[in-house]
């Protein structure tokens, strides 16, 4: 199988004011093939979300190589497109206008427009070409940031907890709008989550991590057949195989999701 | 009840008790003339058109000088923001000069440009100047920086992030800088006019107090109230409320 992503011995450390040295990441290595939707689960403070902007390019690694298609990162670029956990649309651009940002300088305006308007088809949101931004709730806007992100036709789509600020019934549509894009797009996917149930509904891999410092702890290959809501008791086994696994970072993974039950 | 509907009571009152205290002789008409009196000389002036030169000369100069500190404090205010240098140095100097009414120029500018409107001009730059510069500079430091982030991953960087990106997500501090330097503009160009020679609002305050043209001094006094007022409530308090709108920063 062709390897599309390789995360090659990558060592993350931070030094404080006091000069204490601070290991975010230590030895990840990851292989990740073309088309595959990994999600990349842990508690807070693994360093997820670090690995997860150095393979966008907007975090450097103090030791180790990334290699995306046969290109070693070294700076952001188009071919991987990012989904944060907030939409991070322009405000004072348009719907429209935010999805052709990426595609100013690769085509005319009347390809450009074209192209976003087949993209807000995909995530449903063509009514809103015009509307700001201001004008539509966390989860329209997340999707017109999910549109803006394939419209660069990337190789590989990095999204970074883009669920995460997003009520249940909102984050459950969404999951179900993802996994359709990604069948049929084919895109390659690095899907960051604090969620076991998250992971377990969208992925073909789970990249489980541990905490301080962020380590791989296992590797999990899913084989649920989907859609997986049909298929409660495998989700279930896998949920708790999961939750075995991370046992000692179980805590603060409860921890962190009460806290955001409680922040809702 | 609607606030305009109020403020028009508060207003009608107001006028009401001046005029019966100037009727029933509370105070004297020397030292508080009358709001007929302040009419009369209001139409007068406008009739024979000194008032019209008067505010046609003032707005000259303030679009002047607030055109060019607009320039200048935009730009100082980018050179700030984008350099440490800068801002330790001239960002320090900046931050006492705003400190200073600009008014305090005037004798130096009239010994470099003479008594005119070289100086005048002047003083209505400096008072716009440091204040525009110093939102510009607060505008460009704070861009959330996930939109930076975010351009970044979509292939922009270097000057096509700055102007597509930084400026606009700065616009919101740029319209404040704009209203406070409007703000500021206005009341150093009435300063400047005060102590200088004519036509002007000012000038005509300060021509009509020596005369004891009391009635013509409220009625100026009024004239540069209601610009301030009009200028700052229906043009720039307005696009603020839309820009504060559209960028997200209030619902």
């Amino acid at each position: 199988m062709y390897l599309f992503i390789e995360i090659q011995h990558i060592d993350k450390i931070y030094t404080d004011k006091d000069n204490n040295a601070n290991t975010v990441l230590e030895d990840i290595n990851l292989e990740i093939p073309k088309g595959q939707f990994v999600s990349i689960l842990g508690p807070s403070g693994c360093g997820k979300s670090t690995l997860l902007s150095m393979i966008a390019g907007l975090t450097s690694a103090s030791s180790g190589d990334i290699v995306v298609d046969g290109a070693t990162v070294q700076k952001p670029g188009k071919d991987r497109g990012m989904v944060f956990q907030e939409a991070a649309l322009f405000p004072w651009m348009t719907v429209t206008e935010n999805v052709i940002f990426p595609l100013r300088k690769d085509m005319n305006k009347k390809q450009a427009v074209e192209r976003a308007r087949h993209f807000l088809q995909m995530v449903q949101l063509s009514n809103y070409a015009g509307h700001y931004p201001h004008e539509l709730s966390g989860g329209m806007q997340q999707r017109v940031s999910i549109a803006r992100s394939l419209a660069m036709d990337p190789a590989v789509l990095l999204m970074d907890e883009p669920f995460g600020a997003l009520d249940e019934q909102t984050r459950s549509r969404l999951h179900g709008q993802l996994e359709k894009i990604w069948i049929d797009t084919q895109k390659t996917i690095v899907f960051v989550t604090h969620s076991i149930q998250e992971s377990i509904k969208l992925s073909d891999r789970i990249v489980v991590m541990g905490t301080r410092p962020g380590t791989v702890i296992a590797d999990i290959e899913v084989d649920i057949p989907r859609p997986r809501d049909a298929h409660k008791q495998q989700v279930t086994a896998l949920e708790e195989r999961i939750m075995g696994l991370l046992k000692g970072e179980i805590d603060k993974v409860i921890d962190e999701e009460l806290a955001y039950e409680a922040r809702r | 009840m609607k606030p305009a509907v109020k403020r028009l009571i508060f207003f009608a009152a107001l006028i009401l008790f001046w005029g019966l205290g100037s009727h029933f002789e509370l105070w004297h008409e020397t030292i508080l003339p009358s709001p007929f009196s302040v009419w009369d000389a209001l139409a007068a002036g406008f009739a024979d058109l000194t008032l019209v030169y008067d505010l046609v000369a003032s707005f000259r100069r303030l679009l002047i000088g607030l055109a060019v500190s607009l320039l200048i404090g935009t730009a100082l205010g980018i050179l700030l923001a984008r350099s440490k240098t800068a801002d330790d140095t001239i960002g320090s100097m900046v931050l006492a000069l705003q400190s200073v009414p600009s008014i305090i120029w005037l004798p130096l500018a009239m010994m470099w440009f003479g008594l005119g409107e070289g100086a005048i001009i002047f003083v209505v730059i400096l008072g716009g100047t440091f204040v525009m510069t110093l939102n510009v500079r607060t505008g460009i430091k704070n861009v959330n920086p996930l939109y930076i982030k975010a351009a970044r991953t979509m292939g922009s960087n270097g000057i096509d992030l700055f102007w597509k990106v930084i400026i606009p997500a700065s616009i919101p501090y740029l319209v404040t800088g704009a209203r406070l330097a409007w703000a500021f503009a206005w009341r150093a160009l009435m300063a400047g006019e005060l102590l200088s020679a004519g036509p002007g609002l000012g000038y005509t305050l300060r021509y009509a107090s020596d005369f004891g043209n009391m009635a013509l001094v409220i009625g100026v006094m009024i004239i540069i109230g209601v610009v301030g007022a009009v200028v700052d409530q229906l043009i720039f308090q307005r696009i603020e409320k839309n820009v504060l709108k559209r960028w997200g920063l209030e619902s």
